[in-house]
């Protein structure tokens, strides 16, 4: 079917702690911890997971906004880890990313035609007498009227700059775009505006999304695949039905029944977990999530599980689990 | 019909800036039965954060509350002088709000934090405020409180940060918590967690709850009874059942419809076109107007009044009013 557009393999990012008077690395936080995936043409990946557990991180990485410790990632067949500088920018037209708060995200002190065609002149693939004809047209594509092009992004809501956002990542003809908790700060009746722009432009323009959110609603609305990730590690991956309705890790199944939902007469088992997320400095030997997990026992304290497929689980769900083969059947939300 | 413990009738609060005259809150009404739960849900800019500020009349310069009436147990808060008052706040009403760390003093330990509360309303001792002050550590879950009470916020995690103000809110047993989006800046399974706490805490205590939150989720699952805030009014006020089931305000109506599901597969989200109109340019009718499908030529011109349906519900719409329904046949659902 489709290609397998971006791969990566055990990936790590630690990010080292000086300390002492000469400002040793007296230690590491792992953020990212060897994990491996990879994203089909035209699909939408989620990864899913609270904060500290390395979704933003994975982004970042990808793009090499941050520099990854190890591990290999091939975009488009080449492998974006050996690029130089020069190289690697070129690639990023290919890859565009989202972020979370469109307006930290938009120079102040330029109009929005301006950020579009300077997206464009970076990149140099558009001539620069089109440039604004482009940017106008962007506009219109992301629902902003074209008179509106010559105005700050202070003189926007938060809804219309989040348009911007998607416009001038658009503007470079990009294969994939990070969105990078994208909708998180949108009011949901322009949060809902916003995610069917992006599934309309994805039909339209044939994109690939890594989708990094911590909403789960909004995750099974646009995702085809979710990653569930716990302390740096994936606890889960498989299609969103999978996910949803027969999750086998015991920190998805805490996770989905910790949404709250719109429902008051619905009554369903809550399973809350206790504590908090470990520290990443210092993460629990073993599973991860052995400090929080109801069914512990002393195998998950000591080895760490890998991520496999047993007998019920569709192909390509995988949970890292020691006993997913008999642990109390997790309902379904 | 319940006992009724605070009543806001017809409140008005405005900012006076430079560019002009505010309304944040303007005509307020809604009422909390003693013992139950009122939600305030509304989208940002709607005032319900202005709106729980004003009950405790903290209210800030250039914003000024300029009418109404707030009466609790009787008594109008508006009319109180401020030594009045502050024998209400935190004693009688407490707030707690979406992010612990600027609410707590960053230089003071937290046992002296709850302390300081007894000592402001109770004539005790140092020592016993410490005591009282780690018995309300172990009420609100916080483990090893011995230890605990003598430590710093910042050494303290987002969750237990919350648990915290919450012990802080409750120290004096008051009869009203306001929670102005306890849980919004924390992680799911920890949301869940506090959310289950000041359950918890209201049933052991009988006392009332406003819960303010942008989370329909978390709305359905923690109020009786619900306000829904538009551009500073009361649109819709509802049992919690009814309103979710049966919502009766074209805006409450798209707001339910806006939200990813759970439990079927949508390609498109039905969003509400448009977005909330500037403060400074308030429509002349019914602030919903311009993004109601439903929305009629005297909509723009006339503000609907507050149409009450039954006792507990309420809705402030033309479309529910008798001349609406005789001439056009019916409610569009």
């Amino acid at each position: 079917m489709n290609q397998t557009l971006l791969e990566v393999e055990n990936l790590k990012m630690y990010f080292p702690i000086k300390g002492g008077i000469f400002g040793r690395t007296v230690g590491y936080v792992k953020a990212v911890d060897d994990i491996s995936f990879s994203v089909k043409e035209g699909e939408t990946l989620s990864i899913v997971g609270e904060s500290g557990c390395g979704k933003s991180t994975t982004g970042r990485a990808i793009l090499r906004l941050e520099e990854p410790t190890s591990g290999k990632i091939t975009f488009d067949g080449k492998n974006l880890l050996s690029l130089s500088k020069k190289e690697l920018r070129k690639r990023r037209k290919d890859m565009q990313i989202i972020f979370q708060d469109p307006y930290a995200s938009l120079n102040p002190r330029q109009t929005i035609s301006r950020i579009l065609e300077e997206a464009m002149a970076i990149q140099n693939i558009v001539p620069k007498k089109e440039r604004r004809e482009r940017a106008l047209q962007l506009l219109e594509t992301v629902g902003i009227a074209q008179y509106q092009a010559d105005r700050y992004p202070h003189e926007f809501s938060g809804g219309q700059r989040q348009r911007i956002g998607i416009a001038r990542a658009l503007a470079v003809n990009p294969k994939l775009i990070i969105c990078d908790e994208a909708v998180s700060a949108l009011d949901v009746s322009i949060q809902a505006q916003i995610l069917n722009l992006l599934k309309r432009l994805q039909r339209d323009f044939k994109l690939t999304y890594l989708f990094i959110s911590h909403d789960l609603g909004v995750v099974r609305h646009v995702s085809d695949r979710i990653i569930v990730m716990y302390l740096g590690k994936i606890v889960e991956i498989g299609d969103k039905h999978s996910i949803f309705e027969n999750p086998k890790h015991p920190y998805t199944t805490a996770l989905l029944s910790a949404i709250p939902v719109p429902d008051p007469e619905r009554v369903r088992e809550r399973i809350v977990l206790t504590g908090d997320v470990p520290s990443p400095i210092n993460p629990p030997t073993g599973c991860r999530f052995h400090t929080r997990c109801p069914f512990a026992t002393d195998l998950c304290r000591e080895k760490e599980p890998e991520l496999r497929t047993i007998g019920d689980m569709k192909k390509g769900h995988q949970a890292a689990c020691h006993y997913i083969d008999d642990l109390p059947k997790a309902k379904a939300i | 019909m319940t006992e009724i413990l605070l009543e806001v009738k017809d409140l008005r609060t405005s900012f006076f800036t430079d560019e002009g005259e505010v309304k944040a809150v303007n005509g307020v009404s809604f009422f909390v039965p003693a013992g139950k739960t009122l939600g305030i849900v509304g989208e940002s800019g709607s005032g319900k954060s202005i709106t729980a500020l004003s009950i405790l009349r903290l209210i800030q310069t250039p914003g000024k509350i300029i009418g109404g009436e707030i009466l609790f147990e009787g008594q109008d808060l508006l009319k109180m002088n401020k030594n009045e008052i502050r024998e209400i706040r935190g004693n009688k009403i407490s707030m707690i709000f979406q992010e612990p760390m600027t609410s707590l003093n960053p230089v003071y330990t937290i046992g002296d934090q709850i302390g300081e509360v007894f000592r402001a309303h109770k004539r005790i001792s140092k020592e016993e405020a410490k005591r009282r002050a780690i018995k309300m550590l172990q009420e609100v879950g916080i483990p090893s409180p011995e230890r605990r009470v003598d430590q710093y916020p910042h050494e303290l995690s987002g969750g237990m940060r919350q648990r915290v103000m919450i012990a802080i809110a409750l120290a004096c047993s008051p009869k009203l918590l306001i929670a102005d989006e306890p849980t919004t800046a924390l992680d799911v399974t920890i949301q869940a967690q506090i959310l289950e706490l000041i359950k918890d805490l209201q049933r052991k205590r009988d006392m009332s709850v406003i819960m303010i939150s942008h989370d329909l989720g978390v709305i359905a699952e923690t109020c009786d009874y619900v306000a829904v805030m538009y551009c500073g009014k009361v649109v819709e006020f509802s049992d919690v059942k009814t309103l979710f089931k049966a919502p009766k305000h074209p805006y409450t109506i798209g707001l339910l419809n806006s939200l990813p599901r759970h439990d079927i597969d949508m390609d498109e989200l039905s969003a509400i076109p448009g977005s909330v109109p500037n403060p400074f340019e308030m429509p002349k009718g019914c602030a919903f107007a311009p993004r109601c499908p439903h929305a009629k030529e005297i909509c723009h011109e006339k503000m609907p009044s507050l149409i009450s349906i039954n006792e507990y519900n309420q809705v402030r719409c033309l479309m529910h009013s008798e001349e609406w329904q005789s001439q056009n046949k019916g409610v569009p659902t």
